[in-house]
């Protein structure tokens, strides 16, 4: 029995099938970690222009995963923002911050 | 001897005076344990990101010294009397940041000139 044959009369009734693929536009750019390319070592907590690059609009640190950042700085700039945070350069929790 | 970084914040209803007198105050107990200063900074009256003791601005002033251990203790423990004080924080600068900080200091006098 075909593939399509086996979809049409088979296990997974009611799904939608596509025969081809859907073409889903995905960007090929690849993340990069922006410490590592420009050469920063430290990450400074007294920057708040800089730090706000790296938290939402509610004040909240961004995961790895949506800036690109490698682990090694990730932790760097989570232990800057807390501090700043702590000296009232970035606020806790805010509101439409970008 | 290592080197500290310290940033605190002070109550902004106090005059240019008394203000003055506080910074100086912990000049004078750096280097009397032995410390030196190496960078002064003042940021003057800045936002807060969010109000402490219902105050929405301070000023803001920077140290950077080198200084044994013991010395920090004994700073921070006045921080902590001193009610003009309204936050601080030291941090022990590494390689990096010390480097980091030197760029710092060249760029204010670039600054200033």
């Amino acid at each position: 029995m075909s593939k399509i044959d086996e979809q049409n009369t088979g296990k997974k009734e009611g799904e939608i099938r596509y025969l081809t693929p859907l073409n889903i536009d995905t960007s090929t750019k690849k993340k990069y970690c922006r410490f590592k390319r420009t050469g920063i070592k430290y990450v400074d907590y007294k920057d708040s222009n800089f730090l706000m690059k790296f938290v939402n609009e509610q004040g909240k640190i961004l995961p790895r995963r949506l800036t690109g950042t490698s682990l090694k700085y990730q932790r760097k700039v989570s232990v800057a923002i807390k501090r700043a945070r702590h000296l009232a350069i970035l606020p806790y929790v805010g509101d439409m911050l970008k | 001897m290592n080197n500290y970084e310290t940033v605190f914040i002070l109550n902004p209803v106090l005059s240019e005076n008394q203000i003055e007198e506080a910074v100086q105050k912990y000049e004078k107990l750096l280097t009397s344990k032995g410390g030196s200063i190496i960078n002064k900074e003042n940021w003057g009256l800045k936002k807060l990101a969010y109000p402490i003791q219902n105050k929405k601005s301070a000023f803001y002033h920077l140290f950077q010294y080198t200084a044994s251990g013991d010395t920090i203790k004994e700073l921070e423990l006045f921080f902590l009397r001193d009610e003009r004080v309204m936050r601080y924080l030291t941090v022990k600068l590494d390689k990096h940041s010390l480097a980091w900080a030197d760029k710092r200091i060249k760029k204010n006098k670039l600054k200033k000139a």
